[in-house]
């Protein structure tokens, strides 16, 4: 028998009011207008649950982690009410045969219609030997359940863009999702881990609208990853007046001033975290007094400092930032020029002596 | 038309001198726009990346990064626009107008002119040639040099000013949707748009060298010409 959303929520206990509060709440938290609220509540009432499958690759666990502290809407009704989670080897009751029985069942009975959410990302040396899971390589698992699936969330940045086990020089060669798979719609949830509401808004906008939420060229949902920390951080009139933080403990830090100076990634880092926040709003890193570190984007791991505002350059192979490059190429050429022009000085008074006779 | 100081040497030399049109008004205009644009850019530019001191009082009462900035995006917008502007004149203005876009890179007497530039510059050549526009090296580098490092600065610099006018802004459209997937993230393109203000640098470097070299050790007038867009010639020889 398959159960709509909101059967399912009557049948835990939770009242028709709540019910409507709930989808007043999703909708203010999608960013979208009061018209919304019947459609969301129309689509709980229709849809039947679709059936997510989660896959653990190479990863720490903290994008799960991140998703059970979701509180609009709450990870217990995304997880009991929204979706149907069916495999998730983490927290799931099942093991063993058992567990990828389940896999194999959703596989047959939902044939193109569930979505594969994958945490972390598979291991291509050694012939993927690096993450093993139910005895084969996470890749083939990872390709096997891709194949009949909707659609696929890379949760975090592991599954995004490799994250710290990509690091250089990367020895088990971790690979994210979509540098494996090439034929199915891929949704990028970046972040180290992603924010909880984040992950949550995603599925729920999935659902409610069945559709994949609109995404940027680099694959992320627009309404998430659409602005910087910058552009939305309480501490950005600080930078706009030029006052900032230059030693961890000094004033300008005590008066929480701009972090830029102390390496804050947030204005080249895009994400929610100073519009969302964390742990249901109460805080994020920079409002906690520390820059933002760029989890969420490509390759941060590898970007040099955390603490540094002009980070190094790694492609020369050497540790050295633009200043210290282009200084350096400044003084050659300086000294090269100034050389040039005492050799030529010399050269033009023989000239003039030579013409003069 | 001639400068005091051409005047003088000529006079001092006794011998005549032959005058050529080479700048147009338009493009002595760009040059020092450009030339006003650029130094504003790398002033701003370098205290965007590495801001000034902390300013006291309240935030309400400062700012000073936000009137860098302006510096740096209004001088940003100087650039494009005097580029764009210089770029039409190459299609209307005179011959010497299109050195700066187009290499004559299959014309093999050229890359013997070059060579010999070169000698000239290593002291290989006791005596220099004549040139209407610029020597071939010249031209070399101001292709390689200058315009490739304006047009990556003008790309990359609109595409990190599309990041915060944000998306359905022009330079969010234009350079900053394919710009920042293409360098991977935004640090990346901050990193080498900041190497960019060092290669102009060199440039400026080497530019104003050699034009005051030019000026007093070639057999043409240099600085004075982009005054008044008139070459003088030193001499009568070939």
């Amino acid at each position: 028998m398959v159960e709509t959303f909101y059967e399912v929520m009557r049948r835990q206990g939770i009242t028709r009011r709540s019910f409507l509060k709930y989808c007043s709440l999703t909708a203010a938290s999608l960013g979208l207008g009061p018209a919304f609220v019947p459609r969301i509540a129309h689509a709980m009432e229709t849809k039947p649950r679709t059936p997510v499958l989660w896959l653990h690759g190479l990863e720490c666990t903290c994008c799960s982690e991140s998703f059970i502290r979701s509180g609009h809407p709450l990870a217990k009704d995304a997880v009991l009410s929204m979706i149907s989670l069916d495999y998730d080897d983490t927290i799931m009751t099942a093991a063993g045969h058992q567990a990828e029985a389940i896999l194999k069942e959703v596989m047959t009975k939902y044939k193109g219609n569930y979505i594969l959410a994958v945490e972390g990302n598979p291991p291509l040396n050694q012939e993927g030997m690096s993450c093993i899971i139910g005895g084969k390589p996470f890749i083939e698992q990872l390709k096997h359940v891709a194949k009949d699936a909707k659609a696929i969330i890379s949760w975090g940045s592991c599954a995004s863009w490799g994250c710290v086990q990509a690091a250089k020089p990367n020895p088990t060669q971790a690979t994210p999702v979509h540098k494996v798979i090439f034929d199915k719609p891929i949704i990028k949830v970046p972040g180290c881990p992603p924010i909880a509401e984040v992950m949550t808004g995603v599925i729920t906008y999935m659902l409610t609208f069945d559709r994949l939420p609109e995404l940027d060229r680099q694959g992320r949902p627009k309404m998430f990853y659409g602005q910087r920390i910058h552009d939305k951080c309480y501490r950005r009139p600080h930078f706009d007046a030029g006052q900032f933080a230059e030693a961890w403990d000094d004033e300008g830090s005590r008066k929480g001033y701009c972090l830029y100076k102390m390496g804050c990634k947030g204005p080249t880092t895009y994400n929610a975290c100073s519009t969302v926040r964390w742990n249901g709003g109460v805080s994020f890193p920079i409002q906690s007094g520390h820059g933002c570190i760029g989890c969420s984007e490509d390759g941060f791991w590898d970007k040099g400092s955390f603490y540094d505002r002009v980070t190094d350059i790694q492609q020369f192979g050497v540790e050295a930032n633009a200043d210290k490059v282009g200084g350096a190429a400044l003084g050659v050429v300086g000294a090269a020029v100034v050389a040039h022009a005492a050799v030529s000085a010399i050269k033009q008074s023989k000239n003039k002596s030579g013409n003069d006779q | 038309m001639l400068s005091s100081q051409d005047m003088q040497e000529a006079a001092a030399h006794g011998r005549s001198v032959k005058a050529v049109y080479v700048y147009e008004a338009p493009v002595r205009l760009w040059h020092w726009v450009n030339a006003l644009a650029i130094t504003v850019l790398a002033l701003s530019g370098w205290f965007i990346a590495s801001p000034l001191p902390s300013q006291p009082g309240e935030a309400s009462a400062n700012f000073l990064m936000g009137y860098i900035r302006f510096a740096h995006f209004a001088a940003g917008y100087m650039l494009l626009v005097g580029f764009l502007g210089r770029l039409y004149w190459a299609f209307v203005g005179n011959h010497h107008a299109r050195q700066l876009f187009v290499l004559p890179i299959f014309n093999g007497t050229w890359w013997k002119e070059v060579v010999f530039e070169l000698r000239w510059y290593l002291f290989l050549e006791r005596n220099p040639k004549k040139y209407v526009g610029h020597n071939p090296l010249a031209q070399f580098s101001m292709f390689t040099l200058f315009l490739t490092t304006t047009l990556f600065m003008i790309v990359t610099g609109f595409a990190l000013y599309g990041e915060g006018a944000q998306e359905g802004s022009w330079s969010h459209t234009l350079f900053t949707s394919w710009v920042i997937p293409l360098f991977g993230q935004s640090q990346d393109v901050h990193t080498w748009h900041h190497l960019g203000l060092w290669v102009m640098g060199l440039f400026v470097l080497v530019h104003v060298y050699a034009a005051i070299r030019e000026d007093i050790m070639s057999r043409q007038s240099m600085v004075s010409t982009m005054l008044s867009g008139w070459r003088m010639f030193k001499d009568d020889k070939p």
